[in-house]
């Protein structure tokens, strides 16, 4: 554990939505290295407190190996959801990319994170 | 060239049974008009889906029902039921269902006949599904007992009933079902649970019975995979500079095998992506927990899929398990909450962020001034970082001014929408992009989420006799 830290999306993709006054943020790991990094790193925890600002008043995870994913559900962080919530974003529809901007300590295996270039397929 | 699915009415015995292709040409109610016609124009369909209600579209329709009794459904749907006419003949084995509907089945469901009438259709049938509206029975369902606890905070839904304006139970496929049964070709439904819309053609086509949970599950993830449209083939996709062409993003079609394996894809020469990462975002999208999906027709474990792409833009989704449904529906419930109003200004640098916040605060201290200061209040300076928290902060040569507030006394909020454009004159230098005119009031709508017992609702089907001039 050295060296600069990077973003969270150099590892990840990810969307978000919500459910009535709370969100889901799916976080999806490009490579199983990543899922297994993530799972010790991004914890409910390191989720609740990024997204302090917007008071959650509590962050649950579930996985999903199958698709080395890591849901976070946020709650009542809408600020009243989709009709009351006086915010542009009432759906939270742009917190995935907030997540996805996070700055991580960069592991020692970081190349076996990172995206596999796409096959170009004709 | 059109192309038709030939019947699935005539297989040789022995024969493995051939897929079931349902495309979903319509995420929800301000979707692009042209997509259901290209989508079974091109995507060789035996069912074209189309999702028109989000959570609180339904309080909008019952309020636009009030006022009149033949509105309150989606009325882009006749616009597109009339864009697909041509299709529709060249395809007669081509069916729609539609939660269009909305608080007015029936109506919408008599239009939609109308519309195929027109067409010289008529041997088209139309089914419609209704029985999700509580509202008619809500004291009664009161009065014996049901309390419609809020999901969230326990609260009974007596603490704000004098303000409630719609009650609609979360419906499952089975009514669906029965009107396929019935020979219906286009099914009008209010509130279903997204994932039946899709569900009910693979039980109906498929021939799935209502407790093998594993195959009802493969059918609700296809649903849910393809309920919001585009968002499946390309749309909101991360990697989006490799989405092809989104100006021409093909809608997603399921193509469902009768052991509930599917594939997921899209029409051949359309733009979008379909592909593990695209399929992965979207099954999580809008999920809590994946091992437990609830619907009312099963509870769905995302978590077993196994996910295999099979070439471009072709993925191979097999293994959902599924677990015996709850015994209620969900009910989605919207009361009225006072009026809202919110309006823009742009700010020009330098020290745009800085001017933003003082032209807020500026509005927020005349309000006070003029004995209008509102209960809830929220500036946001859009371009700093305060739409997605978590963003560096810079210093952006322009910004926008967003100021939102939200009152009982609708007084107020008109006060506040005559507040932002004095500051074209008399705030910092750099207000602009005051061109739409004042804001709008509002009014807000409060989100109730609450179960009902299933053995309380009774889903209606009917299907509605041909050459029907109005709703019998």
């Amino acid at each position: 554990m050295t060296a600069e830290p990077f973003p969270l999306a150099e590892i990840a993709h990810g969307r978000s939505g919500d459910k009535g006054n709370h969100a889901n943020i799916a976080v999806l790991a490009y490579t199983p290295a990543g899922f297994a990094w993530l799972k010790e790193h991004l914890t409910a925890e390191v989720v609740r407190r990024y997204f302090e600002s917007l008071e959650p008043s509590r962050v649950v995870r579930y996985e999903a190996a199958n698709l080395l994913g890591l849901n976070f559900v946020l709650y009542d962080v809408l600020a009243g959801g989709a009709s009351r919530s006086l915010r542009t974003d009432t759906q939270g529809k742009t917190l995935a990319l907030a997540l996805l901007r996070m700055s991580l300590p960069r592991p020692e295996n970081f190349a076996a994170m990172t995206r596999p270039q796409p096959e170009v397929v004709a | 060239m059109t192309m038709e699915r030939r019947t699935r009415d005539h297989l040789g015995d022995g024969q493995a049974m051939k897929p079931l292709r349902i495309g979903n040409g319509c995420g929800f109610w301000g979707d692009n008009l042209d997509a259901p016609r290209e989508l079974a124009e091109k995507g060789a369909l035996d069912y074209l889906t189309l999702e028109y209600l989000a959570e609180l579209t339904l309080s909008i329709l019952a309020l636009q029902r009030q006022r009149n009794a033949e509105a309150g459904y989606a009325t882009d749907f006749l616009d597109v039921l009339q864009s697909l006419v041509p299709l529709l003949k060249d395809q007669p084995h081509l069916k729609i269902v539609t939660n269009a509907g909305g608080m007015n089945p029936a109506g919408c469901g008599a239009r939609a006949r109308a519309v195929l009438d027109q067409a010289g259709l008529k041997d088209r049938s139309v089914a419609i599904v209704a029985g999700d509206d509580l509202m008619p029975r809500l004291d009664a369902l009161m009065a014996a007992g049901c309390l419609f606890a809020n999901l969230d905070t326990g609260e009974p839904l007596s603490a704000v009933r004098s303000r409630v304006v719609s009650a609609n139970a979360y419906l499952g496929a089975r009514p669906l079902v029965d009107g396929l049964r019935q020979g219906a070709s286009v099914i009008v439904t209010g509130r279903v649970a997204d994932a039946s819309l899709t569900l009910a053609p693979a039980v109906h086509e498929l021939g799935w019975k209502w407790d093998d949970w594993d195959r009802l599950a493969c059918g609700t993830a296809a649903g849910h995979l393809i309920e919001c449209g585009a968002q499946a083939t390309g749309g909101l996709w991360c990697n989006w500079r490799e989405a092809g062409d989104l100006a021409h993003v093909g809608y997603p079609i399921a193509q469902i095998e009768t052991d509930g394996s599917f594939l997921l894809t899209k029409p051949a020469g359309t733009g979008g992506a379909v592909n593990r990462e695209t399929v992965s975002e979207q099954l999580l999208y809008e999920v809590g927990d994946p091992a437990a999906y609830l619907t009312p027709d099963v509870v769905a474990d995302f978590t077993t899929i196994q996910l295999t792409e099979r070439g471009r833009d072709v993925v191979h989704l097999a293994n959902t398990h599924g677990k015996p449904a709850t015994d209620s529906y969900k009910v989605s419930i919207a009361y009225r909450d006072g009026y809202g109003a919110s309006g823009t200004l742009v700010i020009a640098g330098p020290s745009a962020v800085a001017k933003a916040r003082r032209c807020g605060e500026i509005v927020l201290e005349r309000l006070r001034r003029a004995g209008a200061s509102p209960q809830h209040a929220h500036v946001e300076v859009l371009g700093a970082g305060e739409c997605v928290p978590g963003a560096a902060l810079v210093d952006p040569p322009e910004v926008v001014l967003r100021v939102a507030v939200r009152d009982d006394r609708r007084a107020v909020v008109e006060r506040f929408t005559k507040e932002l454009a004095p500051l074209v004159t008399s705030g910092p230098p750099g207000v602009t992009g005051y061109t739409t005119g004042r804001p709008v009031v509002r009014e807000v709508f409060a989100y109730w989420p609450s179960l009902v017992p299933k053995d309380a609702v009774a889903p209606e089907v009917r299907v509605m006799s041909r050459f029907a001039s109005k709703v019998p």
